[in-house]
């Protein structure tokens, strides 16, 4: 894939067709290796007996608190969701700070302390650190990269080329709510709405389902881009369609509302607590059983299925009966005028 | 959701395609034009095309309000940006969209202070908090948003605010119709008019199609439900032989329109002489300036603009597209030399945009067919 865009815009950071771009023309033909090739949420190594997942994200959000959680959670949980559905035990993550000349110490101790929180949660460490600071201006306050390592149980075997007509596709809970909650959270809309982010470690939801064994061909956490970005790379990688089905996608009246009102489609919003599963068609029922047994799950939906073709394509039933396509995004979503 | 899921209610659309499967009659043909970008949208969006009977052919119109600004108004505009000490305000959707050098999200990568709002009272808010810099908001938009800055201008002189002034683009939608039924060339057999620029104008200056033209329009609100009951209406109209401007809009939409709203355009606006379109040309009084005694707030007056004619790309049918001359698909350049991410022409960019309202949720069928 050619990258030959001259300046970085906003529109390489949104989780769309530039972001990929971006990936696969800048990114991968300079850092690439067998490890880093598939893209996948995080690197398989094997290392004697054991398999491991090894994983890294960067966190820049802003505003740095918002309803639900903040800066520090969101990046054990994000780190460690790679992991889980790459079908590892999360084990230990590192963090990498860069932070700008003039952040309140309290503020950073209030995101450490959340980070620490997050890491119990999710049973994992935080193993390794570094920190830097750059001079005012040249950075917002405070970013956060982190690294996470893995294992993965022996025989399990996850990946978008592993869908098969005949699967289902399941979501873990509402969607949307973390990108709405961010958006009103920045208060440029004078908009009020009671959204939460739904940062939350995904770990458990995804051992639940791997107890289920070889029925389970993908997980995926539809953070950046959403549920459509996450399905629209299955459908390619996977060489298959996927039908969604609009009605029973599940996502909070009020994050519907707010998504109505600034002319947003909830498809494309982050989520960063939810998994996206393909199961078996005969396990389907069986692995919304298990999502729903668990607190993070009760909102778990069977909301698409996997066909043959037209491959590449994610279609969406419309509640009308209709279709259409679902294709990834472009840039950032951006408002309508009217 | 109230008020939005009555509209999308599966079963009164199942009832509305029946009606409408039974009322057509096989083998004719109806080529509705619907006016306004967010009909479009909400067509593609829910898949109506599949919903109607294969009689009925929509064609896209004029009424996409980014789609219509010409390159040479873009190139002021990333002008305007990147004067020095302007912070420049743009609704979301005008960010993407090509001028000769580059868009203004480009624009903005290069240095230009370029912020996105969702209302001209954001902008004015800004002006009022950064008396220091030059605030120019780029408006843009048919009578649904020309009240918010023809109040936000009015604003802005009762409080004395120094700083802020408005790059009007504000067009009219009556007057792309007329031209195009004058060109002729398109047979249009009826209109789905704009319902939130109805609510503004009211439904008195569609008169002409229905008087002049003799062609059936019914004011449509923009949910799916809406629309089909629209399309009902119409053919309904047309098989009684009736021409008639009819409002299936009523929660909203008054015969008068929104006095209110038209007095605050009157105080603020006059049309301008001719305004150029993108793909339709010049096109006599369609559009609005600021009055003279408004000088200070209107940014063409307090700059001076390159103001460049500048003409549409050749590979570009964007202007065929826009008087339902051609589909989307039937452009030399859909969904090649341009896409939703690097887009050539307007319709491309906004998702009213016919062209993306297409590339983005269509394009199965298309390949499918």
């Amino acid at each position: 894939m050619k990258f030959d865009d001259e300046l970085i815009t906003l529109a390489h950071g949104a989780g769309g067709k530039a972001s990929r771009r971006l990936v696969e023309g800048l990114f991968v033909p300079e850092l690439g290796n067998p490890l880093l090739a598939p893209l996948a949420d995080a690197a398989l190594v094997d290392v004697a007996a054991a398999r491991l997942a090894l994983t890294t994200d960067s966190y820049v959000v802003r505003p740095r608190f918002f309803p639900g959680g903040d800066i520090g959670e969101l990046a054990v949980n994000g780190t460690v969701n790679d992991l889980a559905v790459s079908g590892a035990r999360p084990l230990a993550l590192t963090a990498g700070f860069v932070l700008e000349e003039g952040l309140p110490v309290d503020e950073l101790r209030l995101v450490v302390r959340s980070i620490a929180d997050a890491a119990a949660r999710a049973g994992v460490v935080v193993a390794a650190g570094d920190t830097k600071v750059v001079e005012r201006g040249a950075a917002d306050g405070l970013y956060i990269s982190t690294a996470g390592i893995g294992i993965v149980p022996e025989g399990v075997l996850l990946g978008p080329e592993r869908a098969r007509p005949g699967d289902r596709v399941l979501v873990s809970g509402t969607i949307a709510d973390h990108g709405m909650a961010v958006l009103v959270a920045r208060g440029e809309l004078a908009l009020e709405a009671d959204v939460r982010s739904d940062t939350a470690p995904v770990h458990e939801l995804a051992a639940a389902l791997l107890e289920l064994g070889s029925a389970v061909r993908f997980l995926r956490d539809p953070t950046r881009g959403g549920l459509a970005t996450t399905l629209n790379e299955l459908a390619g990688s996977g060489r298959v369609a996927v039908r969604l089905d609009e009605a029973s996608l599940p996502i909070r009246p009020q994050v519907a509302a707010a998504c109505e009102i600034l002319g947003i489609d909830p498809l494309y919003v982050a989520n960063e607590g939810k998994l996206v599963a393909v199961v078996a068609g005969d396990a389907a029922e069986d692995a919304l059983a298990a999502l729903r047994r668990l607190p993070l799950g009760a909102d778990a939906a069977l909301v698409g299925r996997i066909e043959a073709e037209p491959a590449g394509l994610v279609l969406l039933e419309t509640g009308l009966g209709g279709s259409r396509i679902v294709d990834m995004l472009v840039g950032d979503p951006l408002p309508r005028i009217c | 959701m109230r008020f939005v899921d009555e509209y999308r209610a599966p079963e009164l659309a199942r009832r509305l395609r029946d009606e409408l499967a039974a009322l057509v009659v096989p083998g004719e043909e109806i080529r509705l034009m619907e006016v306004c970008g967010g009909h479009t949208h909400t067509i593609y969006r829910h898949g109506l095309t599949d919903l109607v009977p294969p009689e009925i052919e929509f064609l896209h119109g004029p009424g996409c309000p980014v789609c219509v600004i010409p390159m040479g108004r873009v190139d002021d505009a990333i002008w305007l940006a990147e004067q020095p000490g302007v912070l420049f305000t743009t609704f979301g959707d005008m960010l993407r969209v090509p001028g000769r050098r580059g868009s203004l999200l480009e624009a903005k990568a290069r240095g230009a202070d370029v912020r996105m709002v969702y209302s001209p009272r954001d902008a004015l808010e800004l002006a009022r908090r950064n008396p220091e810099r030059e605030v120019v908001f780029f408006a843009v938009g048919f009578e649904t948003t020309s009240p918010s800055t023809a109040v936000t201008i009015l604003e802005a002189e009762a409080a004395g605010v120094e700083n802020f002034s408005v790059f009007c683009n504000h067009v009219t939608i009556a007057p792309p119709l007329r031209a195009i039924l004058e060109t002729g060339g398109v047979r249009i057999d009826g209109f789905v008019a704009p319902g939130h620029v109805s609510a503004v104008a009211g439904t008195r200056p569609y008169d002409f199609i229905a008087e002049e033209f003799r062609r059936p329009v019914v004011v449509s609100a923009f949910e799916p439900v809406d629309i089909l009951e629209s399309v009902r209406m119409l053919v309904r109209q047309l098989h009684e032989g009736r021409c008639e401007v009819e409002n299936q809009y009523t929660r909203v939409v008054q015969r008068d329109g929104n006095r209110h709203a038209i007095d605050a355009m009157a105080r603020v606006f006059e049309l301008r002489d001719s305004f150029e379109w993108r793909g339709l040309g010049e096109i006599r009084r369609s559009a609005f300036r600021l009055r003279d005694e408004l000088a200070a707030f209107d940014a063409e007056q307090r700059f001076s603009l390159p103001g460049l004619r500048v003409p549409d790309r050749k590979a570009c049918q964007c202007g065929q597209v826009l008087v339902g001359a051609i589909k989307p698909f039937e452009c030399k350049v859909f969904g090649t030399a341009c896409t939703p991410e690097r887009p050539l022409g307007t319709c491309m960019v906004s998702s009213e945009g016919a062209c993306a309202a297409y590339y983005a949720y269509g394009r199965g069928k298309v390949a499918a067919s």
